[in-house]
């Protein structure tokens, strides 16, 4: 009985200890400053036309929400699914469709189902999309970070991107206040200011990407370089983590990706390297190094395709939506890693760019974009697809390249001045 | 019934209650002969209890009520005009490939190489419309394919059977073997045909040499073929020498060896008609549905049609009832995931719990489980009375 008692006072005490030590955990106080508001958020969703009672809309997706790049795009039907009132049954989700015939049939599925229009979100989706377009002709079919829309000649086939290169330069333009200021406080040097880029393949987009990264970084931090790294794939945590860690053994004092997983920002908030991220922002779990984050809002796309369909208006072969239309925003701020004047910095170019005074691809400007230490005057772009990748368009334009002019989809992919290749084999 | 009257005998000898209890309370016994209509029976209570075990899942994951669960797994498999095609073009390639295994395990040789042999099939096919596609004109073109698709599926399948019939290897791992290397040889077609790191070579580079549509129905030539093929190896298996001989090597092998069949030739021959039939099969994957192609295009029919295979004990004109089942059921369990927002991994959930309980079901039909009346959890009403 004495043990019995003494067990259920032990008990009692342990509970009530338990208890003290939650409650404390919940009454310490933050010390850091914290996420700040986004300088560039994604705009409230607004319903100015009529959905038809009988539209349908059918989404094909990569992967389901465990990835990044797919869980970015079906928050965003989501929030448009809600913001048009748009039932269950209306908007169809197929989420897991690879790269292959299977997304012929699920396009094909999903037009013999009644949908208006068929959205899929990957690269290697489109001579699917192509094949399902020409078999429908009535439905509408819109592909995202494709690059044939514009020749291929099918009225109902679309393409849509988003400038994503200026958010990409606001990003930099964070990284380059955050380098000059350890260069100010004396932890490097002017010259030491390398940063390091973990990109997944050779692509245009990723070479678009970075560039864009650097040049922002450079508008403020006139002599920082750069090292990329590739991985040869788009998810991978093991290569990102090592190839992240690969850069900073080499110097690199800030690190950037264009991949899909937590692989480098995770390294980096081991090693408590800055780290600016992409696709949405990973305070959560780097709360000492993320500093900013840049993404596509996809929700403007989708509301423009159904406000086309809905009011009976042609959707554009090509689609690229900036920062005008909300399609490129930013996260919060890190104000315990980021460095003091990040955000006003980042608003004077967001004001800069809605007046069209800001170009990131400015080849006129000195000292910005050199390729062997010329300028850049003319470049034939590959932006027709072809077998053999020929030049085929001049895309230098009053004095700037002209990203995402020519077709949605990036085609800069020079290797400019600063920037340094550490494996090119992918 | 024999057990019971050893159980008796026991009983007696002993002449102890105690020993009574210290029998199992189940015992099993092997059924000689069951009426068809009590398989038939057995088999389609299986199925209900799939459903509605399944069902009971489904409810407690989404939360919907049964009856629309069943009307979605029917929509996913026969909602439309277009998913009824599907259907059956799904169905007529499990047939296929479930028609090439079966002579081979008729002969109780464990080929379970087949998802290989349908690869190397669709690499033949693949390589002629991607080489061939511009130079030749589409009817040559299309014999071309067929003649390579056939005789690489045969080739993949003769290797391993000339091992096992010289020199007695394993031709189980010989076969799983020759799986990665038709899967690696594709990953290569793929990164030179390809260059862009896509991992598939599609209708854009495989433009020519379409399998034509019949009346206007792009899957129904694959049907029509896979049904003549039916009952082809139906006969082929049932009613000719060649099938017969099949049959006696598979009971045994020495038995053959003394009536004089020569047991390498049957061998031989046998795996070269399932390659020959898997190859036809890699043929109507790429020229007749897919006009694509990845190292996952078989995506593990192979070795779903050595299930179809054995659940219809061998009997091509059951397998279309076993494919069918299978091929309803995944369609249905993919609609389910996608309507109700469930990660794909649900439907292969429904289709593990439905094969389990119709592989369960052979059991029933091939045994007979009795209860031991005299058990000591009887003891007590016993007693009572």
């Amino acid at each position: 009985m004495f043990k019995k008692i003494i067990s259920v006072v032990m008990a009692v005490m342990m509970l009530a200890g338990a208890c003290v030590g939650f409650s404390s955990c919940t009454t310490d106080d933050e010390t850091g400053k914290g996420m700040s508001e986004s300088p560039l958020a994604a705009p409230e969703l607004s319903k100015d036309f009529e959905v038809s009672e009988d539209f349908k809309i059918g989404f094909i997706f990569l992967h389901d929400e465990n990835s990044t790049y797919d869980k970015n795009f079906i928050d965003a039907a989501t929030r448009v699914k809600e913001a048009l009132g748009l039932s269950d049954s209306q908007v169809i989700f197929k989420k897991n469709v690879p790269e292959t015939n299977d997304c012929y049939v699920a396009a094909k599925d999903l037009a013999s189902q009644g949908c208006d229009i068929v959205f899929a979100n990957s690269f290697g989706h489109e001579q699917y999309m192509i094949q399902a377009a020409k078999e429908f002709p009535d439905v509408q079919f819109c592909h995202a970070t494709g690059t044939r829309a514009h020749t291929e000649g099918l009225s109902n086939y679309h393409n849509a991107f988003a400038s994503i290169y200026q958010g990409r330069y606001l990003a930099g333009i964070a990284a380059g206040m955050k380098l000059n200021e350890m260069i100010e406080k004396g932890e490097i040097k002017a010259e030491e200011a390398v940063m390091g880029y973990v990109g997944a393949f050779t692509y245009a987009e990723v070479i678009s990407g970075f560039t864009s990264f650097y040049l922002g970084a450079k508008s403020v931090c006139p002599s920082v370089t750069m090292k990329v790294q590739y991985t040869g794939a788009w998810y991978d945590e093991a290569l990102e983590r090592e190839a992240a860690n690969a850069l900073m053994a080499n110097g690199c004092v800030l690190i950037s990706q264009h991949a899909d997983s937590m692989g480098a920002p995770s390294a980096c908030e081991v090693k408590g390297v800055p780290n600016v991220s992409y696709n949405g922002s990973t305070y959560d779990a780097c709360p000492e190094t993320f500093i900013v984050s840049s993404s596509i809002n996809w929700a403007p796309y989708f509301m423009y395709i159904i406000k086309c369909f809905n009011t009976d208006t042609e959707i554009a072969a090509d689609w690229c939506g900036g920062i005008e239309e909300g399609s490129v925003v930013l996260s919060g701020i890190n104000q315990d890693a980021a460095a003091e004047g990040t955000i006003e910095a980042i608003n004077d170019a967001v004001a800069k760019f809605k007046d069209g005074t800001l170009h990131v691809f400015d080849v006129s400007k000195d000292n910005y974009i050199l390729k062997d230490g010329q300028k850049i005057t003319s470049y034939m772009a590959d932006v027709n697809t072809d077998a053999d990748n020929t030049p085929d368009t001049e895309v230098i334009k009053d004095g700037y390249f002209d990203e995402s002019g020519a077709r949605s989809a990036p085609y800069f992919n020079i290797l400019i001045d600063g920037i340094e290749n550490v494996n090119t084999k992918f | 019934m024999k057990m019971t009257e050893n159980a008796t005998v026991g009983e007696k000898r002993s002449g102890r209650n105690e020993k009574r209890s210290k029998e199992p309370l189940l015992h099993i016994t092997k059924r000689t002969d069951i009426p068809l209509s009590r398989a038939i029976i057995i088999r389609a209570v299986a199925v209900v209890s799939a459903l509605v075990f399944g069902g009971i899942v489904t409810i407690f994951l989404t939360g919907d009520n049964p009856i629309s669960i069943y009307v979605t797994i029917f929509e996913g498999a026969f909602g439309n005009s277009t998913r009824i095609w599907f259907t059956f073009q799904q169905i007529a390639i499990l047939l296929c490939i479930s028609l090439a295994v079966t002579p081979a395990f008729k002969m109780r040789f464990w080929n379970i190489g087949a998802e290989g042999q349908v690869l190397i099939g669709c690499l033949a096919t693949a390589m002629c419309m991607f080489l061939l596609g511009d130079i030749m004109p589409t009817w040559l073109l299309i014999l071309t394919m067929t003649v390579a698709s056939i005789a690489a599926g045969i080739i993949w399948g003769v290797i391993p059977a000339v091992f096992k019939a010289n020199w007695g290897t394993n031709e189980t791992l010989f076969t799983l073997m020759m799986n990665y290397v038709a899967i690696q040889l594709i990953e290569c077609f793929l990164k030179i045909a390809d260059k862009s790191g896509s991992n598939t070579v599609g209708p854009d580079k495989l433009n020519n040499g379409w399998l034509p549509n019949l009346f206007g129905q792009q899957y129904l030539l694959n049907i029509v073929i896979v049904a003549v093929l039916t009952a082809v190896m139906y006969i082929y298996l049932k009613y000719t020498k060649q099938g017969y001989e099949i049959s006696v090597v598979g009971e045994s092998v020495n038995t053959a060896k003394y009536i004089g069949i020569n047991v390498k030739k049957v061998i031989i021959r046998t795996m070269a008609l399932s390659g020959a039939v898997c190859g036809l099969a890699g043929l109507l994957l790429v020229g007749g549905t897919s006009h694509s192609i990845d190292s996952n295009l078989a995506d593990n029919r192979g070795f779903t049609a050595i299930m179809v295979s054995w659940l219809a004990k061998f009997n091509p004109i059951m397998m279309i009832f076993t494919t069918f089942l299978i091929v309803f059921l995944e369609r249905g369990a993919d609609e389910i995931s996608s309507k109700f927002g469930l990660n794909s991994s649900f439907s292969d959930i429904l289709t593990g719990i439905i094969l389990f309980f119709i592989i369960g079901s052979e059991f029933f039909v091939q045994y007979q489980v009795h209860v031991n009346k005299n058990h000591r959890i009887f003891a007590k009403t016993r007693k009572e009375r």
